[in-house]
């Protein structure tokens, strides 16, 4: 296959989910608002001091990021394997993998990309300082692919069961918690005075694993579900 | 004279072979648990810093080393059966899981007694303890993908891949985790010699080889179970005798 045609393709996918996504605005707001319902939900639990909240201000961000990453997971793959699309899909001549990326980009800009906009005026609320909001906000730039990539295989494994989203979370939460510890330790780090490069190096190193490997297993898990 | 390599990976010629080699492990495993604790708990002698309680590790060391050994075990014979597409090795890799999650539970249960006298905490939130954790959580995702899906193809392949890709995220998990927070101590028994007693050193390894016996002969039971279940619309199935009792 020529690059170019490669490219297309990858563009009308993304294009396309994008489209269904917003022909469909309530599911997508529904993730954000839980998004910001989680995250709100944690100063109520443990008191409204101040310090105590800046200090695990990053902690609750990323954990809500990953519950409403997973939350959008089950829609990944669902509505096409209903109408039958996945299955022309994998019928296709064009890699599998390939449109499999285009739907984990997809899923990432309406899923991801908003978490990560939102995520400083959650931060705000918790009284964190500008640079560890910076700091948050590159975390979450880099890990929140991550999720949606890692995800999609655990959607994919998971087509069509019953019970599949709890199942989901049980398959995908423990996958995520490098993704946690990386992001949250780079805002510890900038807090404490100590280099955060290491955190998003390491970040940066899983999102470009997770570029190469993840499209291939998601694929292969989908035919795995669909034969 | 040509071997055949492959005459017990078909499940019908290795229910057999199972049902001759269990008695053996499971023997031998006994015997080995009652040497392995007598030593343990009688002839050890006492530690110098932990007093008694250390004798908790003649079970929770073994019991972690297994957990982790058993679940590289399962994801290889889930690759195998993904790529050759073996019943066999997917029937192995779902026998093993229970295990693998027992010792995985045991380790976290008999930790957590070790904790409570030495660091005065049932649960600390140390790297060692949450990757068992975060371990078991990884075999109970197996076991429950496995049970959810009804097609026992499907079943398999989907939960092999599930291993195959734990089995890479193993080491990520562990190390992130290990630079997030460190209390646990370090191993005692390294390739370059030991600090340890030699009863104590004798307890542990019989131990443990006690445990890898009991995972073996379990194994084999569960599999040959799953073999009985799987195939039970088979002519041979019901030609065995303790089929036709």
């Amino acid at each position: 296959m020529k690059r170019s045609s490669m490219l297309d393709l990858l563009v009308l996918v993304i294009r396309r989910d994008l489209v269904l996504a917003m022909r469909r605005r309530a599911d997508v707001l529904t993730t954000l608002i839980f998004f910001v319902m989680v995250v709100s939900l944690f100063p109520l639990g443990v008191g409204p001091e101040i310090a105590m909240l800046r200090k695990m201000a990053a902690g609750v961000l990323w954990v809500a990021a990953l519950l409403s990453s997973m939350l959008s997971l089950g829609r990944l793959f669902s509505a096409d394997y209903l109408d039958g699309t996945l299955e022309q899909m994998m019928l296709a001549p064009q890699s599998l993998s390939l449109l499999v990326l285009g739907k984990m980009a997809a899923h990432w800009m309406v899923s991801g990309l908003p978490l990560v906009l939102l995520a400083p005026v959650l931060g705000l609320q918790f009284d964190m300082s500008a640079q560890a909001l910076g700091v948050l906000i590159v975390g979450l730039l880099l890990g929140t692919p991550i999720l949606s990539m890692i995800g999609a295989i655990g959607a994919a494994l998971t087509l069509g069961l019953r019970g599949g989203g709890v199942l989901l979370s049980l398959l995908v939460l423990p996958l995520y918690i490098p993704m946690l510890i990386f992001g949250t330790g780079a805002v510890e780090a900038i807090s404490s005075g100590l280099s955060i490069a290491s955190h998003l190096s390491l970040l940066g190193a899983l999102l470009v694993l997770a570029l190469v490997f993840t499209p291939w297993v998601t694929a292969q898990a989908l035919r795995i579900s669909m034969e | 004279m040509a071997i055949n390599w492959f005459k017990y990976s078909s499940p019908t010629t290795f229910y057999g072979l199972a049902g001759k080699l269990i008695p053996w492990f499971a023997i031998s495993a006994a015997i080995l648990f009652s040497i392995g604790l007598y030593i343990g708990f009688f002839v050890a002698p006492m530690d110098a810093q932990q007093g008694e309680f250390y004798r908790i590790m003649f079970i929770h060391v073994p019991a972690s080393i297994l957990s982790m050994f058993l679940y590289l075990i399962m994801a290889g014979y889930a690759a195998l059966g993904l790529i050759f597409n073996t019943r066999l090795s997917a029937m192995m890799a779902s026998a093993i899981a229970p295990t693998g999650a027992l010792f995985a539970f045991i380790s976290l249960w008999t930790g957590a007694l070790w904790g409570k006298p030495m660091w005065g905490a049932w649960w600390l939130w140390d790297a060692r303890m949450t990757s068992e954790l975060i371990l078991l959580f990884l075999y109970l995702g197996f076991i429950a993908l496995h049970a959810s899906i009804d097609d026992p193809r499907r079943a398999d392949r989907a939960a092999a891949l599930l291993a195959i890709v734990g089995s890479v995220n193993v080491p990520i998990i562990y190390f992130s985790v290990q630079w997030w927070n460190t209390l646990h101590q370090g191993s005692t028994i390294k390739f370059s010699g030991t600090t340890m007693h030699v009863a104590m050193q004798q307890a542990l390894f019989i131990m443990l080889a006690a445990c890898w016996l009991y995972s073996i002969a379990v194994a084999l039971t569960r599999v040959r179970s799953i073999i009985l279940e799987r195939e039970r619309n088979t002519a041979w199935i019901s030609e065995l005798p303790e089929v036709r009792a």
